[in-house]
């Protein structure tokens, strides 16, 4: 077994700590209500959890996909509602071409696949990205875009966009249209080593892990609940029904956290030649998150159907992120054509060689 | 409550030559058997083939040499055995003896039983069955009826064993009997039993046609059956642990998410055929949990082979294993829409008659989903 690096443990702990103490029910209602998390954030940027994926001689942390995903999980579990993921997103996609990063949170954009923005050689961005994930709250974002054919990454300030829809996930996090026609910070090419049709797989692999960590909250939440609610003058956890509901769940967690930690290690082996992992990881989490949602919903009962339990924060989020980035289906898809031109002799070596 | 965390883990690099062995293996011994054989998978019977696997050095991997055995990890072993699945090699006859039998015997048996039985059984000779489930015991493995009782120089049987696969074919069968009926605890007095099945005479094997009309699982009753001292395996009356050891090892092999292999192989080759939608939706989605599952397998391999206790993950992969295996001729009939023919169909239409059918017995074979649920279930605190 290869084992936890040592970064990943530390990262992990100092993570959880600080996300399951700064974070209550009522910062996510707040949020919800539209109130910016300034003070959670702040606490977030002095312990360089944005920074995660940017190399040490930069200000970052210097961890590859392996440790972002433990941070990323946690934003998850915790349900953090500010753009740490989203950060971690664009930071790594600045130091990619060599930018640096700013402070403050980020997002960024596009992030449909079927649309694009452009840049001109004198560094002014246009075009239209939806849905783009705390559009409204950001103060920059970084873009992929194209000079003439050339992909680039820019980074773009508030100034550079207008907000011409506030829109939300039904978790309601923010989900905004941007029309951009300003001036871009700094821009640079994308090294050819960087597969620009790859990118949309990264934030796939990102939403994978806070699926995966939402996931993780779910099966403990719904196991207390189990052991705690009594009917009939027992748990009903000691019901066989329940049981193996919850035994089912288990193993729906289970298999997708063990798809999101492969695609991350093989991220750092290889590159964006993972995109099988990634693909994988968003078709299991993004399945995982619609049978483990539905199950503890049923043990709940009618009060994990109400505002005032603190369910929801994490159910809501997994119908969302699991059509962010890709659906299962639009991943099966592409997976599937790329499988199936080769036939189904060539699918085990294909499998066991990677 | 336990973590359900599966540490990625990777084969080690070495293992790519004992994958390179068994396919040059395959190349020369099966080259043109035809998919709906291979969709037999593990339950595909034939000696001949198992002595070769054995003349390869395919059997017994992981036993000492001194027994037989060719002192390999417990990756290469794995390696060895997907390969043979994902080529749907019929493995049934050494697959029992190799698995389970010669490592109890190895690790429980006497020495006159280790040097007798295990050698044959790592050259593909000596071949194996379970006798665990009875007519009126079958999730409820504890409350089985079959007795030993004491005579001159050994034991006599008596009661009756039931879906016993193999048993009309192989050699002996390792069967848990009660060695003593005044126990308060209806999991004290069972004791594991070696049983030469061709050698002793009381003992009646009759095959049961399963719904696809084969002949795999049997009844076997046992009248006045002699069985000598020195083929009680472990402790007298210690048999029930030294079972659930056993049938914790046997969860979380390949085989609990290949049984369906074929069937994908042939949806992709149709999925290539016509690449609409449907079809690369259905291929993705199964090539997503094959490999999930294979490294959630390969996970609990690394666990094996480091000395931590799998059973509790070993029981997550049959439970995901198996839902999936069984979901894969669902999906394959829903993508396309053609009628499973199991004589005079195409490749893709026989391997889906044959899955289609064998498909029920997935989830009740080695524990049924109920009880692999109620495992991990305990796993969970809830229990």
């Amino acid at each position: 077994m290869s084992g936890d690096s040592e970064l990943r443990t530390i990262l992990g702990d100092q993570v959880n700590r600080l996300l399951a103490d700064r974070i209550s029910k009522g910062n996510l209602e707040e949020a919800e209500a539209g109130a910016s998390q300034e003070k959670l954030w702040q606490a977030i940027e002095e312990n360089g959890l944005p920074s995660v994926l940017i190399p040490e001689d930069k200000g970052g942390v210097g961890g590859g996909w392996d440790e972002a995903e433990v941070v990323i999980r946690a934003a998850g579990k915790y349900q953090a509602p500010v753009p740490l993921v989203e950060s971690i997103l664009a930071g790594w996609l600045l130091s990619l071409a060599g930018l640096d990063m700013p402070t403050g949170m980020l997002s960024i954009a596009p992030v449909r696949p079927d649309e694009a923005l452009s840049i001109t050689k004198d560094g002014r961005v246009s075009g239209t990205a939806t849905r783009v994930p705390w559009g409204r709250g950001v103060a920059h974002l970084a873009v992929f875009c194209r000079c003439d054919d050339a992909p680039m990454i820019a980074l773009v300030p508030s100034e550079a966009w207008s907000v011409t829809l506030e829109d939300r996930n039904i978790a309601a996090e923010p989900r905004d249209t941007l029309n951009f026609d300003g001036q871009a910070l700094a821009f640079a090419a994308l090294p050819d080593s960087v597969d620009p049709d790859r990118l949309f797989a990264f934030g796939a692999l990102a939403r994978s892990s806070q699926i995966s960590g939402a996931l993780e909250s779910v099966l403990e939440q719904t196991v207390q609940y189990a052991n705690d609610r009594t009917q009939f003058g027992q748990p009903i956890g000691k019901f066989q029904a329940v049981q193996q509901e919850l035994a089912r769940m288990a193993g729906e967690v289970a298999a997708a956290g063990a798809a999101v930690e492969c695609a991350s290690r093989a991220v750092d082996r290889g590159g964006s030649g993972a995109g099988f992992e990634m693909a994988v990881a968003k078709i299991r989490a993004s399945e995982a998150a619609s049978i483990v949602a539905g199950i503890t919903h049923q043990t709940h009962g009618a009060i994990g159907f109400t505002y005032e339990h603190s369910l929801h924060f994490a159910t809501r989020r997994l119908w969302s992120w699991r059509a962010e980035f890709g659906s299962e289906n639009y991943w099966a898809e592409a997976l599937g054509r790329s499988l199936a031109s080769h036939g189904g002799q060539a699918l085990w070596p294909y499998l066991v060689n990677r | 409550m336990h973590s359900f965390r599966f540490e990625p883990a990777e084969l080690p690099p070495e293992t790519a030559e004992i994958r390179a062995e068994v396919r040059d293996f395959l190349d020369k011994n099966l080259s043109d058997y035809p998919s709906v054989m291979r969709a037999r998978s593990w339950a595909g019977y034939d000696a001949e083939f198992s002595a070769k696997v054995g003349q390869a050095g395919f059997l017994g991997m992981t036993y000492p040499k001194e027994y037989g055995g060719h002192g390999r990890t417990a990756f290469e072993r794995y390696v060895m055995l997907e390969e043979m699945l994902a080529a749907g090699a019929p493995v049934s006859a050494h697959w029992i003896a190799d698995r389970q039998s010669g490592p109890l015997i190895l690790e429980f048996g006497t020495e006159d039983l280790k040097q007798r039985i295990v050698p044959a059984i790592a050259k593909g000779e000596a071949f194996f069955c379970i006798g665990m489930s009875e007519p009126d015991s079958g999730s409820d493995l504890a409350s089985i009826r079959t007795k030993a009782t004491r005579t001159e120089g050994g034991w006599l049987i008596n009661g009756t064993k039931v879906w016993t696969s193999g048993a009309h074919l192989v050699h002996y069968m390792i069967a848990l009997v009660r060695t003593n009926t005044d126990v308060e605890k209806k999991h004290d007095g069972m004791s594991q039993i070696l049983i030469d099945l061709r050698e002793t005479d009381g003992i009646t094997i009759r095959p049961i046609k399963n719904m696809a009309g084969e002949e795999h699982f049997n009844e076997c009753v046992f009248q006045d059956a002699f069985v000598p001292d020195a083929n009680i395996i472990g402790t007298e009356g210690k048999g029930w642990a030294q079972v659930m050891a056993e049938l914790a090892f046997e969860r979380s092999g390949p085989e609990r998410y290949m049984s369906s292999y074929q069937l994908i192989l042939e949806l992709l080759n149709e999925v290539s055929k016509d690449t609409g939608p449907a079809g690369a939706r259905a291929a993705g989605r199964l090539v997503a949990h094959l490999a999930t599952l294979r490294n959630m397998s390969i996970s609990v391999a690394a666990k094996l082979q480091s000395g931590e206790d799998p059973a509790l993950d070993g029981s997550v992969v049959k439970e995901l294993g198996t839902l999936f295996e069984q979901s894969v001729p669902v999906i394959a009939h829903q993508t396309f829409d053609r009628e499973p023919s199991l004589e005079h169909g195409d490749d893709f239409a026989q391997t889906l008659a044959y899955v289609t059918q064998a498909a029920p017995s997935f989830s009740l074979r080695g524990g049924t989903r109920e009880i692999v649920r109620g495992i991990i279930a305990r796993g969970l605190g809830l229990r």
